[in-house]
C-alpha cells in the first residue's frame, strides 16, 4: 500500500526508477550468477563423497571458525583473525621497508641516466628470481624465521616500486621541467612541487603491484617458515587434514587481496581527480 | 649599458645532432633588441622562431655566436628572462595563486616578508583579470584563463625580458583579441621588453614595434625586419581601416606568401 502512494509522483519517476533498477540488476546479476555457477559446480563435483568437502560443509566449518576469530591457545593454535593479522603485519613491514628504499632509489634512477644504466642490468637480473629463493639468505642473515619471511616480502615488493617510480620520473613532462629551469627552482622545490606530484600516480601503480605480489608471496613464505600466519595456517590444516579449512583459507586470502587492491585503486583514482 | 642593445644576438647559429647527421636550424642571426621594445618573430612553422626564443630564454645554448642580455652572457635560463609557454605549462596540482607564488617566492623571498610576497601574487593575478579565480585549479578554468595565469606568472617575476612562445595560439579568436588588448596595456604600464613568437600577421602588426621575419628552414635566418611606426596606445577598431596598418600588414603577408611561400604549400 505504501509503495503505491510513493509511486504516485508521476509516470516519469517510476520509469526512471525502473531504468535504475534494470541498470542495477545488469551490474549485479552476472557476478552473482557466476558465483552461483561456481558453487553449483563445486557442489555437483563433491556431493558423492571424496576428499574435497561440499560447499555446505565448508560453510558450516566457516561459521564455527568465524564465530571466534581471535582466540589464542598458545603459539600454534590461534584464531583465523590472528593469523590474517600477523600475515598482514609481515607484509606491511616488508613492504614499508621496500617503499623506504625503493621509492628514493626509483627517483635517483629516473633522474640520473648514468645511475640508471649502472643499476638497470642488476635489476633485470634479479627481478625474475622467485623471492622464495632469497628466503635461505634471509634465514642465514637474520637467524630467525619471522624476519626472514619479512625479508622475502621486502625483496619481492622492491622491484615494482623502483621500476614504476623511475618510469614516472622519466615521464615528467618536459614543459614542467622547463618551468623549473626558467624559475630557477631549487632541487628541493623541484622534487616537492614538480617531481613528486607528477610521479605520484606511477608510484601508486608500483605500490599496488608490490602489495599484490607481496600478498602472493607471504602465503608461500609462511608455509616454509612456520609461526602464526595465514600461510602457515593453511599448511597446519593440511597436516590436520581439515580440508574445509584450506578452502576457507583460499577464499580469505582472495578476499584480503581483493580488498588491498581495491583500496589502492580507489586511492589512485582520488589522486587523479585532484590533479 | 647601452639601452639600444639590451638583448644582443650576434652571429648566432644553432644545429642539432640527429641520426641523419647535423641539422642546421638557425644560422647567422644578428639582432639587437632595445629596452622596452616589443619584437615579434614571425615565419612559417619549422623556421626556427621557437628555437630562437628558447636560445634567448637560455633553455638551449647556441652552437655558434654570442648572446647577451643587459651586457651579461646568456648561459642558461633565469628569472630575469621570464617565459610564457605556448601551452601555459601550469602545474595542475597547484592553484592559480600557488602557481604564481612559486615564481614570486623564487625571485623575491630573499628580500621580502611573506605577506608582501602574497600581496605581489594577488596583485599580478588581479592585473590579468583573475581576481575571482585565484584559488581555482588549472583544471577548473578555461584555456584563456590558464594562459593569463601563465602571463601573470611571468610578469610576477618582474623580468627584464618577457619571452612569449605563441602565447595565444591555442585560443579562440575572441579570447585572443581580448588578451592581446590586455597585453598591450600591461606592456605600456610595465615598459617590459618583450619578444613574442607568432604566426598571426594581425597580432604581429598590432602589438609590435618591430617584426622580425624569418626565412624558411633548414638553416633559417632573419629575412627582413619591419619597423611598425604606429602611435600607441593602439586601438584595434580604428587601426582596421588605417592605411598605414594595411601597408604593414601587406608587407608581412608579401614576405610570408610571396618571398617565403610555405615549402609544403608549393
Amino acid at each position: 500500500m505504501m509503495s503505491a502512494t510513493t509511486g504516485s509522483g508521476g509516470p516519469s519517476t517510476t520509469e526512471a526508477d525502473a531504468a535504475a533498477m534494470r541498470a542495477m540488476l545488469g551490474a549485479v546479476l552476472p557476478p552473482v550468477m557466476g558465483m552461483v555457477l561456481l558453487i553449483g559446480i563445486w557442489h555437483l563435483a563433491t556431493m558423492n563423497g571424496g576428499s574435497i568437502p561440499t560447499p555446505g560443509k565448508t560453510w558450516d566449518a566457516a561459521a564455527i571458525l568465524f564465530a571466534d576469530p581471535f582466540y589464542s591457545n598458545g603459539p600454534n593454535d590461534q584464531g583465523i583473525g590472528w593469523n590474517i593479522l600477523s600475515s598482514l603485519q609481515r607484509v606491511a613491514i616488508g613492504f614499508g621497508f621496500a617503499a623506504l628504499v625503493g621509492i628514493p632509489a626509483g627517483f635517483i634512477l629516473g633522474r640520473f641516466a648514468t645511475m640508471a644504466s649502472m643499476i638497470n642490468p642488476i635489476i633485470s637480473l634479479l627481478r625474475p628470481v622467485s623471492p622464495l629463493a632469497w628466503l635461505p639468505i634471509g634465514l642465514l642473515v637474520f637467524k630467525k624465521a619471522d624476519p626472514a619471511a619479512t625479508w622475502t616480502i621486502f625483496i619481492c615488493s622492491i622491484w615494482p616500486m623502483i621500476m614504476n617510480t623511475a618510469q614516472g620520473v622519466m615521464r615528467v613532462p618536459q614543459d614542467y621541467l622547463n618551468v623549473a629551469r626558467v624559475l630557477n627552482l631549487s632541487e628541493w622545490k623541484i622534487v616537492t612541487k614538480i617531481l613528486f606530484p607528477s610521479v605520484l600516480p606511477y608510484m601508486l601503480t608500483g605500490i599496488r603491484l608490490s602489495i599484490g605480489t607481496a600478498w602472493l608471496v607471504i602465503v608461500a613464505a609462511e608455509m616454509l617458515t612456520g609461526g602464526v600466519g595465514i600461510g602457515f595456517w593453511v599448511w597446519d590444516e593440511w597436516n590436520n587434514l581439515k580440508v574445509e579449512h584450506i578452502i576457507i583459507a583460499i577464499f580469505v586470502i582472495g578476499i584480503v587481496g581483493l580488498i588491498l587492491e581495491q583500496t589502492l585503486l580507489f586511492l589512485a583514482k582520488q589522486l587523479r581527480m585532484e590533479s | 649599458m647601452n639601452p639600444e642593445k639590451f638583448v644582443q644576438i650576434e652571429k648566432v647559429g644553432m644545429s642539432f645532432d640527429t641520426k641523419k647527421g647535423k641539422f642546421v636550424a638557425l644560422k647567422d642571426i644578428d639582432l639587437n633588441i632595445k629596452q622596452g621594445e616589443f619584437v615579434s618573430l614571425i615565419g612559417h612553422s619549422g623556421c626556427g622562431k621557437s628555437t630562437l626564443l628558447n636560445l634567448i630564454a637560455g633553455l638551449t645554448l647556441p652552437t655558434t655566436g654570442a648572446m647577451l642580455c643587459a651586457n651579461r652572457e646568456i648561459a642558461g635560463p633565469g628569472p630575469e628572462r621570464a617565459v610564457v609557454f605556448q601551452n601555459h605549462s601550469l602545474l595542475p596540482w597547484l592553484t592559480c595563486f600557488e602557481n604564481v607564488y612559486l615564481a614570486v617566492e623564487r625571485v623575491f623571498a630573499a628580500n621580502e616578508p611573506k605577506a608582501q610576497l602574497k600581496d605581489r601574487t594577488t596583485k599580478v593575478l588581479e592585473m590579468v583579470g583573475l581576481a575571482h579565480a585565484i584559488h581555482k585549479y588549472p583544471g577548473e578554468i578555461s584555456g584563456g584563463m590558464k594562459q593569463r595565469v601563465g602571463i601573470a606568472r611571468a610578469l610576477a617575476m618582474e623580468p627584464k625580458v618577457l619571452l612569449m612562445d605563441e602565447p595565444f595560439g591555442a585560443l579562440d579568436a575572441l579570447t585572443r583579441a581580448r588578451l592581446q588588448d590586455e597585453l598591450m596595456k600591461i606592456c605600456d604600464a610595465t615598459k617590459a621588453t618583450t619578444v613574442m613568437v607568432t604566426h598571426d600577421v594581425d597580432e604581429a602588426v598590432l602589438l609590435s614595434d618591430r617584426i622580425v621575419m624569418m626565412t624558411n628552414g633548414p638553416a633559417a635566418t632573419i629575412g627582413e625586419i619591419l619597423h611598425v611606426d604606429l602611435p600607441r596606445p593602439r586601438a584595434r577598431l580604428t587601426l582596421a581601416h588605417d592605411p598605414q596598418y594595411m601597408k604593414y600588414r601587406s608587407a608581412v603577408i608579401e614576405f610570408l606568401y610571396a618571398k617565403q611561400s610555405h615549402p609544403l604549400a608549393a
